[in-house]
């Protein structure tokens, strides 16, 4: 099904159009163009420059349903490095690429998308940028102070759903990218890169490594990270897969949330920073009255699917980036949490 | 001769570059209020000032700084509001991730979550501010009013707290740390300083919250081992509000009534202060109350010092667990100081006992519980009297912040 998109994304209109445009590796070295198109990324169909390529991730974040669409441009003849833990090591002059649409109706997500806007992470000699580039009549504009648009399209249940999207400011970019003081890619791991393109295929280690864009792929073991909503992998590597990617950024002892002791990436294994038996400690109202980040074997007592049911700032989890729950998600870390052994106090 | 002026004329050029640069950015009230101090806040330079004119800026997400040495200034905490009441998203009112900042002579009302927090900053002055929320004291307001967090030299001054569902001023796992001349009123805590190193907290008041100033160090956090804080100089009255924290919160654990309360940690001074009306405890020491896992932390209060405070009227009606029981044995009223009287804790996993080096020491009157190991319930106290001693309070250097920072914070 996202074949097609795929193709389309990947070709353009087959028959190829005027003058192909050309990624402008300069201006992105050095500048915070006012214009998207002024990078040369997309031309004017949106069909991706030369070189501009799509990866997909097994587990992506959540956005409010939002479509994304993942890019990369390597400066030509460099290569990513590889790396177990975190992102790959891309090279500077890497710019990776993430569209946001929305399609009319959830259930035709191929259909009449809407695009909202693009956010680049550029990385340049003194470490990496973050721009988020919205629609506008006349093309995407560089937003720097974020921006909420009111979005309606039709749910998964075929009622009229509005979504108060949020473009996030340069600020909140930095919030989520951040370890340590740098800002660093989160998605394109090996982890989650090793799963076929659109989820066919090969590895997509594996094709980057035969296309020379990647080096120091070892021979076996390749990390892995399951695919969330793929019900044939196991219920814990599910899991630990979804709060990897839309907790484990922040919760991560160099994340922003390093504070809490929560920690959720997908390396952590001491039960009480996974939050299990955990108490809380800056959660304030958030907690909503339970004892424990997650009380093996009760989802409806553990902080953590309070937080991710929850709509209301101070309450909800992540603190930005959605403005709806993400049912499957919390439906999910449910099931993880009621099939979890009761485990003693303490955290054991 | 002609190369140290030219080194002065250098140095003198950059002086004057730096001050040359340095720019005011001034925002006013009207619409777009949100994306104009937004972008200011991004647009700003080191060495700038945002200044936010007065006014009500009605704001529906937070705002954030992540730029070293600027200025945050409004015209008075009072006269610049920071509205968020209609707040739909962030955690916080306005986040400060970089260093060398200084936040002043604002108002911020009705955060959805925290009122004004700094994440990792080396240099923080939060001054003149007030952070309150207008319908009283409610569980469903924010959690923290001012809020450093892993953050190095910090300095809380002149502020104002009401309304917390947390602590109205906390700072937590921070080094090199002045709370002063601050009030913080109905709050569940009025000010806490948790898993933090090297703070006075001087000249504060504190009054009408459930626990007037709180000490406390917890497991299972980056940074533990709470030490060095010297409660000093401060108006400790009346915290008898009824605790309205979401349960599961630590602080939703303390009794209302407890003027100042030290949990764990380790060289705690508490000299000076007036504490008076406080109905369960005028100090309260204990040890962690809950099981932890943490192989690394130490539940113990270790070398508190309770000297030369002026206690009144306090321990009338204890609310705590036993309380009334535990003040009926001692002629109806408890002595101003109690110590749970822990001094020995299980290392987890490890069949390891350890024991507190360095106890509780009072020169006014108080009892232990003498509970002995860590996680005996308070109902199997055997409350005796503390011995009075004559302490001197011995001198312990005050805390100290860049000069930098203190000047821009006059």
């Amino acid at each position: 099904m996202k074949r097609v998109l795929a193709a389309l994304l990947l070709i353009g209109a087959a028959p190829a159009p005027m003058a192909p445009v050309r990624v402008n590796a300069d201006l992105l070295l050095t500048t915070d163009a006012p214009r998207l198109a002024d990078y040369g990324l997309f031309d004017a169909a949106e069909t991706p420059a030369p070189g501009v390529r799509p990866y997909t991730l097994g587990t992506p974040l959540f956005s409010d349903h939002a479509e994304k669409y993942r890019f990369v441009w390597m400066p030509p003849g460099r290569r990513a490095e590889y790396r177990a833990k975190g992102a790959l090591e891309f090279p500077v002059g890497t710019v990776l690429i993430k569209r946001f649409g929305f399609p009319a109706d959830l259930r035709r997500p191929m259909d009449d998308v809407a695009m909202v806007e693009t956010r680049l992470l550029i990385h340049r000699p003194a470490g990496w940028v973050a721009l988020s580039y919205v629609e506008d009549k006349g093309g995407a504009v560089l937003k720097r102070a974020g921006k909420r648009i009111p979005i309606r399209v039709t749910g998964y249940d075929g009622q009229p759903l509005a979504i108060d999207y949020a473009v996030p400011n340069q600020n909140q970019c930095k919030q989520c990218h951040m370890t340590g003081d740098a800002i660093t890619p989160i998605g394109p791991t090996a982890g989650n890169l090793n799963h076929g393109l659109f989820g066919e295929g090969p590895s997509q280690l594996a094709v980057w490594q035969a296309g020379g864009r990647l080096a120091g792929l070892p021979a076996d073991n390749w990390p892995r990270l399951a695919r969330w909503d793929d019900p044939a992998e196991p219920l814990e590597a599910r899991a630990r897969a979804y709060l990897a990617v839309n907790c484990g950024h922040c919760h991560d002892r160099a994340g922003f949330a390093s504070n809490s002791g929560l920690y959720l990436n997908p390396e952590e294994t001491t039960p009480a920073h996974l939050g299990i038996m955990k108490r809380p400690v800056a959660a304030g109202r958030g907690s909503g009255g339970q004892m424990f980040s997650i009380l093996p074997g009760q989802p409806d007592a553990s902080i953590l699917v309070h937080r991710m049911e929850s709509n209301e700032p101070g309450i909800m989890m992540p603190q930005f980036g959605r403005s709806m729950v993400h049912k499957e998600g919390a439906a999910l870390i449910r099931q993880w949490i009621a099939a979890m052994p009761p485990a003693q106090a303490g955290g054991g | 001769m002609r190369e140290t002026l030219a080194a002065l004329m250098a140095a003198t050029l950059l002086a004057g570059g730096t001050t040359a640069a340095a720019r005011m950015i001034h925002v006013g009230p009207g619409d777009n209020a949100h994306e104009r101090l937004q972008t200011a806040l991004i647009e700003a330079q080191p060495g700038d000032t945002v200044h936010i004119a007065a006014g009500r800026y009605a704001l529906a997400d937070g705002l954030s700084l992540d730029v070293d040495n600027v200025t945050i200034k409004g015209d008075g905490p009072d006269r610049t509001i920071l509205d968020f009441t209609a707040q739909k998203g962030e955690g916080e009112g306005l986040l400060i991730t970089s260093d060398n900042v200084v936040v002043r002579d604002i108002g911020v009302e009705n955060p959805a979550g925290n009122g004004i927090k700094s994440k990792g900053s080396d240099g923080i002055a939060l001054v003149g501010i007030r952070v309150e929320w207008t319908g009283g004291p409610k569980s469903t307001n924010g959690a923290y009013g001012l809020y450093p967090v892993s953050s190095k030299n910090v300095l809380i001054d002149r502020t104002l707290v009401k309304g917390a569902s947390d602590a109205g001023i906390y700072v937590g796992q921070s080094q090199n740390i002045i709370v002063r001349n601050s009030r913080a009123e109905m709050n569940v805590a009025g000010i806490e300083i948790e898993n933090s190193y090297d703070a006075d907290v001087i000249g504060n008041t504190a009054t009408n919250n459930a626990g007037g100033i709180l000490v406390f160090d917890l497991p299972d956090l980056p940074q533990q081992g709470g030490r060095n804080v010297r409660v000093t100089g401060n108006q400790v009255i009346a915290n008898n509000h009824p605790n309205f924290a979401a349960p599961g919160n630590i602080v939703a654990g303390v009794p209302s009534g407890t003027g100042i309360m030290v949990m764990a940690n380790e060289q705690v001074l508490v000299s000076g202060n007036h504490v008076m009306g406080n109905n369960g405890n005028g100090v309260m020491i204990v040890a962690y109350t809950q099981a932890f896992a943490d192989k690394a932390y130490n539940p113990l209060p270790r070398g508190v010092t309770v000297a030369g405070n002026h206690f009144m009227d306090n321990g009338k009606a204890p609310a705590f667990p036993g309380g009334k029981e535990i003040a009926a044995a001692v002629g109806g009223t408890l002595p101003p100081v109690m110590w749970d009287g822990i001094t020995r804790y299980a290392v987890p996993g490890s069949g390891v006992e350890r024991a507190a080096s360095g106890g509780v020491r009072s020169d006014a009157a108080g009892i232990s519980l003498n509970l002995g190991v860590q996680g005996t319930p308070s109902s199997a106290a055997k409350p005796a009297a503390l011995p009075l001693l004559t302490i001197p309070i011995a001198p312990r250097a005050a805390i100290v912040l860049p000069a930098e920072l203190e000047a821009r914070a006059k």
